[in-house]
C-alpha cells in the first residue's frame, strides 16, 4: 500500500506541475493533461510494482538463509498474492472513499445531468479494479520470477486498457463489461499461474479426502557394535 | 476554559516523557540484506565462545577442542533457533503494535469526523499563547514557530524535572503526579467527551446516570492502569486515554503551530532517546540500572500474562515476581549480568507447574512483548486526527497519513531488533506523515477529485 501511495504521489506531482504549467482555461489540453497524468500513473504503478517484487525477493532470501530447513515461511506466490491484494485495497479505497462520504449526506445524483447510476457503477467498477490488481499482483511476480517478459508487458498493457476504457464512462456499456471480461480473464490466468488446474477444482468441490499417498520411511534402529 | 489550563501541567505531563520504543526483548534479528553478515557475527560470537572454552581446558587440548566443537555447533544451532524465534516473534510484535495504533487513530478519527466540538476554535493553551489570527503569512509562521518554541521547552522542562525526581528517588511524588494527571484525564476529559458525543447525536442523559458511567469508568481505569488488572482491559484504558489526550490536542492547538510543534517534537524524541545525556535515555538506563519498570501509567505494553492461567503464588511473591519477570525482559540486555537474569529466569519458573516449559526460550519469548511510550500514541493520533480535521473533508489524506505512520512504526520496530536498545518511535512515522500529509492534501487531493469528477479510474 506504502509503495502504491507513493507511486500515486509522484504521479500527481508530474499532473500537477504539468497543470500549473499549461494553459487553465483550456478544457480540451486540461482533458488531455488528465490522460496523460493517468497513463503515467498506471506506468508509476506498475513500476513500484516491480519496485516491490525486488525487495520482496531479497526479503525471500533474507528469509531463507535464517531459516532452519533453508525455505522462508512465505512463499513467493502468497507474497505475490497479499502485494496485489494490498494494491488492490489501497487503490480501491483511494477510490471510492471520498464518494462513500458523499452519498450519506443530502443530495440528488446526477442533477446536473449526469448520470444517476454514478454511485453503483462506482462500486462495481471499484470492485473490478480490486480484484484486477490481486490478479495482476499474482501474474506479475510470476512472470518476473520465470522471466517471461511478455507476460509483464501485457499485464502493464491491460493495466493501461482497463483505465483507458473507464474513460468512456457514462456510457457504461462500453466500459463496464469490457472491464468485467478482462477482470474474468485475468482471473483465470492468475489462477492457473498459481498452480490451479481442474483437478484441484474438482478435488476442492468434491471434499475428498485424499489418499496420503507418500511412502513412509523408517530408519531402522541400530544396535551399536560390539567389538 | 480557564479552570483546567490553570491545573493543566499535570495534563502535559503525559507528552513529555512518554515518547520512546523499548524493546523487551533483545536477541538480535539480522537485516534482510545483512543476511550474510548477520551470520557472520554469530560466527564470531561462537569463536569468542570457543576461546573461552579452550582457556578453560588447557590442560586436555584433544577433549578440549571435542567439546568445543559440539559446543560450539550447539551454540550456533541455539543461536539460528533464537533467530528464527525472534523472527517470527518480531513479526508477532509488529502486529500486536499495529492493532493498539490502529485503534487509538479509529477512535481519533471517528470522534473528529462524527464530533464538531473537536474541530471547532475555542481559545488555546496558555502553552501556546501566540495567536494565529494575523494579517499576514510571516506573522503567523512566526508566531507558530514561537508557540512551538515555548512548548517544547515546557515538555523538555518537565522531562527533565521528572527524571531528576525518579533519579533522586522521589517515587512518592511522581506517583502522586501520575494519579493526578490521570484521575483529570479520566474523569474531566471522559466528562467533556461524553457530554459532546451526546449532544452530536441528541441524547439525552440524566445526571445520576452520567454520574454513575463516568464514575465506574474512572474508578475501573485508575485501578487497571496504576495497580493490576487484567492485561486487555489496561491495553484498552492506555489506548482511551491517549485518543482523549490527542484530541485535546487536536481541539486547542492551532492550525500551523500544531504541525510545527509535530515537527519539533520528533527532533526532541531523536535527541532526547539517543543523545548519551538525553532525558528519555537517562529514565530508561536508570529503570533497567534498578530492574524496575517504568511507571505503568506512561508505557503501552503488548504482553505481560502472567497474571492468567498460572498457578497463584501467594501475593506476598506475586509483587516481585512480576517485578522479576519485566527485570528478565530487560535484564536481557544488561550484557552485564547474564548469570543473574538467568537465575531469575529459573526462579520465576517455579511457580508455574501446570506448564511443562521445554526450554527457556519459550518462556521468555512467551513474556516478551514491544513497548511504546503512550507520547507516541497520542502523537500518531494527534497527526491523524489533523488529517482528519482538514476542511476540505478528504478521507484519502487521511488514509496516506495513516498508512505512512504504520510503516513508519514497522520501519522502527525493525531497527529496534536490529539495535536492541531504546529506540524513538516518533522521528520515522511523523516524517513520514507529515511528508504525506502535505502532499496529498495539495498534489494528489487535486488529481484524484479530478479523476473522480470524470468517473476515471486509474
Amino acid at each position: 500500500a506504502f509503495f502504491w501511495l507513493v507511486s500515486l504521489l509522484l504521479a500527481s506531482l508530474i499532473w500537477f506541475i504539468s497543470v500549473h504549467l499549461s494553459d487553465q482555461e483550456d478544457a480540451k489540453l486540461q482533458y488531455g493533461l488528465l490522460v496523460f497524468g493517468a497513463a503515467i500513473s498506471v506506468l508509476l504503478q506498475e513500476a513500484f510494482r516491480f519496485a516491490y517484487f525486488k525487495l520482496l525477493k531479497k526479503a525471500d532470501e533474507g528469509l531463507a538463509t535464517i531459516s532452519e530447513d533453508g525455505r522462508s515461511p512465505i512463499s513467493l506466490k502468497q507474497m505475490a498474492y497479499v502485494s496485489g491484494l494490498s494494491f488492490g485495497i489501497i487503490s480501491g479505497v483511494f477510490s471510492v472513499i471520498n464518494i462513500l462520504a458523499d452519498s450519506i449526506g443530502p443530495g440528488v445524483v446526477g442533477i446536473h445531468g449526469d448520470s444517476p447510476y454514478y454511485f453503483i457503477t462506482s462500486a462495481f467498477l471499484t470492485m473490478a479494479v480490486v480484484l484486477l490488481h490481486t490478479f495482476w499482483g499474482v501474474i506479475f511476480f510470476d512472470a518476473c520470477e520465470k522471466r517471461r517478459y511478455w507476460c509483464l508487458g501485457l499485464v502493464v498493457a491491460s493495466h493501461l486498457v482497463t483505465s483507458g476504457l473507464t474513460f468512456l464512462n457514462p456510457w457504461y456499456e462500453a466500459s463496464l463489461v469490457p472491464i468485467y471480461i478482462i477482470t474474468v480473464c485475468m482471473g483465470i490466468w492468475a489462477f492457473f499461474t498459481a498452480g490451479g488446474s481442474f483437478r484441484n477444482i474438482l478435488k476442492c468441490l468434491s471434499c475428498k479426502q485424499e489418499d496420503d499417498s507418500r511412502v513412509m520411511m523408517y530408519s531402522a534402529l541400530q544396535v551399536p557394535f560390539e567389538d | 476554559m480557564i479552570t483546567f489550563m490553570n491545573n493543566s501541567d499535570s495534563e502535559d505531563e503525559p507528552c513529555n516523557e512518554r515518547t520512546s520504543l523499548m524493546s523487551a526483548e533483545s536477541p538480535p534479528i539480522p537485516s534482510y540484506q545483512d543476511g550474510l553478515q548477520a551470520s557472520e557475527a554469530g560466527e564470531m560470537q561462537t569463536h569468542k565462545k570457543r576461546q573461552t572454552g579452550s582457556n578453560r581446558s588447557p590442560n586436555n587440548v584433544a577433549d578440549g577442542d571435542m567439546s568445543d566443537l559440539g559446543v560450539q555447533v550447539r551454540e550456533s544451532a541455539l543461536e539460528n533457533e533464537e533467530e528464527e524465534l525472534t523472527l517470527k516473534y518480531g513479526a508477532k510484535h509488529v502486529i500486536m503494535l499495529f492493532v493498539p495504533v490502529t485503534l487509538c487513530m479509529i477512535v481519533v478519527v471517528a470522534t473528529i469526523k462524527s464530533v464538531r466540538f473537536y474541530t471547532e476554535k475555542n481559545g488555546q493553551l496558555i502553552y501556546t499563547p501566540f495567536s494565529e489570527d494575523t494579517p499576514s503569512v510571516g506573522q503567523r509562521l512566526l508566531n507558530s514557530v514561537l508557540n512551538t518554541i515555548i512548548m517544547i521547552s515546557v515538555i523538555v522542562v518537565m522531562t527533565v524535572f521528572l527524571v531528576v525526581l525518579y533519579k533522586y528517588r522521589c517515587y512518592k511524588f511522581i506517583h502522586g503526579w501520575l494519579i493526578l494527571s490521570s484521575l483529570m484525564l479520566l474523569f474531566l476529559f471522559t466528562y467533556i467527551y461524553l457530554g459532546e458525543v451526546l449532544k452530536t447525536y441528541n441524547v439525552a442523559m440524566d445526571y445520576p446516570t452520567l454520574i454513575l458511567v463516568i464514575w465506574n469508568f474512572g474508578a475501573v481505569g485508575m485501578i487497571c492502569i496504576h495497580w493490576k488488572g487484567p492485561l486487555q482491559l489496561q491495553q484498552a484504558y492506555l489506548i482511551m486515554i491517549s485518543a482523549l489526550m490527542a484530541l485535546v490536542f487536536i481541539k486547542y492547538l492551532p492550525e500551523w503551530s500544531a504541525w510545527v510543534i509535530l515537527g519539533a517534537i520528533s527532533i526532541y524524541d531523536l535527541m532526547a532517546v539517543l543523545c548519551p545525556k538525553g532525558p528519555l535515555r537517562m529514565l530508561v538506563e536508570t529503570a533497567q540500572e534498578r530492574n524496575e519498570p517504568i511507571f505503568p501509567a506512561l508505557i503501552y505494553s503488548s504482553a505481560m500474562i502472567w497474571t492468567v492461567g498460572m498457578a497463584k503464588p501467594d501475593t506476598a511473591a506475586r509483587g516481585p515476581s512480576q517485578q522479576r519477570r519485566v527485570a528478565a525482559e530487560d535484564g536481557r540486555e544488561n550484557h552485564s549480568s547474564p548469570s543473574h537474569s538467568d537465575s531469575q529466569i529459573l526462579e520465576t519458573r517455579s511457580p508455574v507447574p501446570s506448564h511443562p516449559i521445554t526450554s527457556l526460550e519459550e518462556l521468555e519469548e512467551e513474556e516478551r512483548g514491544v513497548k511504546l511510550g503512550l507520547g507516541d500514541f497520542i502523537f500518531y493520533s494527534v497527526l491523524v486526527g489533523k488529517a482528519a480535521a482538514t476542511p476540505s473533508g478528504d478521507w484519502n489524506t487521511t488514509l496516506a497519513c495513516f498508512v505512512a505512520i504504520l510503516i513508519g512504526l514497522c520501519l522502527t520496530l525493525l531497527l529496534l531488533a536490529v539495535f536492541k536498545k531504546a529506540l524513538p518511535a516518533l522521528p520515522i512515522s511523523i516524517t513520514f506523515g507529515l511528508i504525506f500529509y502535505f502532499s496529498t492534501d495539495n498534489l494528489v487531493r487535486p488529481f484524484m477529485d479530478t479523476l473522480a469528477s470524470h468517473q476515471l479510474y486509474i
